[in-house]
């Protein structure tokens, strides 16, 4: 029984992975972007020197970072909307297996490509000049996977909700770009008004990209043990919300 | 031993329509059974909560001998489905989508790689099995659905419209297929259609839905004599003896004469038309043609549904699904 639960979750995350490599024209897009902002932010923002002589690329590596796998988790998470337009959910949900299997292998396939996504912008980061403490990595892996959980998370309640795609362009304009953009990934949460740092400190993501910051480039704007529990928390309990929408998600 | 027996199964949804209305029917092991009814009639939300897809809101079934909502993963690993729309990735081969299939199954890698081959060859994609599945056309995605069905040795095999959408040499392959599983390897098959064609050439038995609610089951030989008799036409110019003659014969049951043919109502029409061309020579009438018409399942099902839609509109059923679900 567990073994059979293990090959539905290990097949689900390889047809993620294999997925994700014929799609060509996501993979180059999924590099491109982030190699944009990047650059075009980060040459063109140099002239700003923030606490502790950082340089801007330096700051914004960790924020583009977590932006990569946001986006990739989340999408691994909507693409069930996909799966149910084209009928590929029937399949995977009339299979002998639970449903917590089944979201189980959906997140672990969406965030090994999200992962391996941002370990893939560090090392543009640093081609572009970037400084990286690289000891500061596996805790930063341990960060990355928990906003990869998070994303996907979210990504399955926004598909669990939604029909089309339509909506999920709304979603992403209305609730994701303000989320990225008010975590702290672009500037630093030290030096904004006030009711803008009420938001970021609302934000789950701030203590994500701080937590990431810290470790990779080595400066925290808030205490390390606060970004580890509440990203851990909304987590933790953004997967149970996940596995229950997509339990009472049916065939359509 | 049964292979499905349905008991009062009813499904309400969310916004008060009944899509199946306490149904009750047993599809024998080895059977194939047809399910035929029209566009909405309640035939895939059957087979969604008989394939533990959709919860009854009433009544219940027992598939393989296991019941639907108290032993989904039981009832799961002894079917095999093909929906009505193509359920495959079509960025992974034919061989992925089975190799996919079988593991969530968890079937055993030797039995996998035995299997693949195995239903690959009934289907006869073999060597479309490495092409990924979105350069397949309509009948090979068809096909590859029903190889993917077969991969766990299922003891039943669920069809929704299992030939919706495909040309006709496509259509008769997937007939034979059908007929081949059901023939040589025992494989209950339970198929929806509202092809009448399709539901008479294949199916042991019929069950005719409407509305919701099965109107008449039987083998399709006995439905067609539900309807009545074998009409012969005549084509023939002074016709007014002849059609005295024949009345006078106790196997005709019925002549009616129109401007140049008669009809002629019998039951065993083949055999009768000796008699008729004999009786014709005797009264010197000369037959110009002669023609043989044996009720087929169209009339049936017209019979039926037709009659039907005027009892039941959408309205009634509406109100009286509000008043039971009061109770």
């Amino acid at each position: 029984m567990i073994s059979a639960n293990l090959q539905a979750i290990y097949v689900l995350w390889i047809r993620q992975i294999k997925r994700f490599l014929r799609a060509k024209s996501r993979l180059v897009a999924n590099i491109v972007q982030p190699f944009f902002f990047l650059m075009f932010f980060g040459f063109g923002f140099s002239f700003i020197r923030l606490d502790g002589n950082l340089n801007y690329i330096d700051f914004l590596t960790p924020g583009i970072i977590t932006m990569s796998v946001v986006f990739s988790s989340m999408f691994a998470g909507v693409s069930v909307i996909w799966d149910r337009q084209f009928g590929f959910l029937k399949e995977v949900l009339v299979a002998p297996v639970s449903r917590l299997t089944i979201v189980i292998g959906q997140t672990l396939g969406g965030s090994t490509l999200a992962i391996l996504q941002g370990l893939l912008v560090l090392c543009i980061s640093m081609i572009l000049g970037a400084k990286v403490n690289l000891f500061g990595l596996i805790p930063a892996l341990i960060f990355m996977v928990l906003i990869a959980f998070f994303s996907v998370s979210i990504g399955l309640i926004i598909a669990s909700r939604l029909e089309d795609f339509q909506g999920f362009q709304l979603i992403m304009n209305l609730l994701i770009f303000p989320l990225i953009f008010l975590s702290s990934a672009f500037f630093p949460i030290q030096n904004v008004p006030d009711w803008m740092n009420i938001i970021m400190l609302a934000n789950p993501l701030t203590y994500a990209v701080d937590g990431l910051r810290g470790f990779l480039i080595g400066t925290f704007a808030l205490p390390i043990y606060l970004d580890f529990m509440i990203v851990v928390l909304v987590s933790l309990s953004l997967m149970l919300i996940g596995a229950f929408a997509f339990n009472r998600c049916e065939s359509g | 031993m049964l292979a499905i027996e349905v008991k009062e199964l009813t499904k309400v949804y969310d916004n008060m329509i009944v899509a199946v209305d306490h149904i009750s029917m047993h599809v024998k092991e080895g059977e194939i059974f047809g399910f035929l009814g029209p566009n909405g009639a309640g035939k895939t939300t059957s087979i969604k909560m008989l394939s533990t897809l959709l919860k009854p809101t009433e009544g219940f079934a027992k598939v393989c001998g296991f019941h639907i909502e108290k032993e989904p993963d039981k009832v799961r690993r002894c079917i095999g489905i093909v929906f009505q729309d193509p359920a495959l990735d079509d960025q992974l081969t034919g061989k992925e989508n089975l190799d996919f299939h079988a593991r969530i199954y968890g079937l055993s890698k030797e039995r996998r790689n035995k299997r693949i081959i195995e239903v690959l060859k009934l289907v006869g994609l073999e060597d479309k099995a490495n092409e990924l599945v979105k350069n397949y056309s309509g009948g090979m995605k068809r096909r590859l659905e029903i190889a993917r069905g077969l991969m766990h040795y299922p003891k039943v095999l669920f069809l929704d419209e299992p030939t919706l959408g495909l040309d006709v040499q496509t259509r008769r392959a997937i007939w034979d297929y059908i007929l081949n599983l059901n023939k040589n390897k025992g494989i209950t098959i339970f198929l929806t259609t509202h092809y009448m064609e399709e539901a008479e050439y294949l199916s042991d038995r019929i069950a005719i839905i409407d509305n919701g609610r099965i109107i008449v089951t039987d083998t399709p030989t006995n439905l067609r004599s539900l309807v009545g008799s074998d009409v012969i036409t005549i084509g023939c110019k002074n016709h007014k003896n002849l059609k005295a003659e024949l009345k006078k014969k106790n196997w005709v049951e019925k002549v009616i004469h129109h401007d140049s043919f008669l009809e002629v109502y019998v039951k065993d029409g083949e055999g009768r038309i000796p008699e008729i061309v004999e009786v014709a020579k005797e009264n010197n009438v000369n037959i110009e043609s002669i023609n043989l018409r044996r009720p087929n399942l169209e009339d049936v099902y017209l019979h039926y549904i037709g009659r039907m839609i005027r009892e039941d509109t959408s309205e009634t059923k509406k109100i009286m699904a509000q008043r039971w679900l009061r109770r």
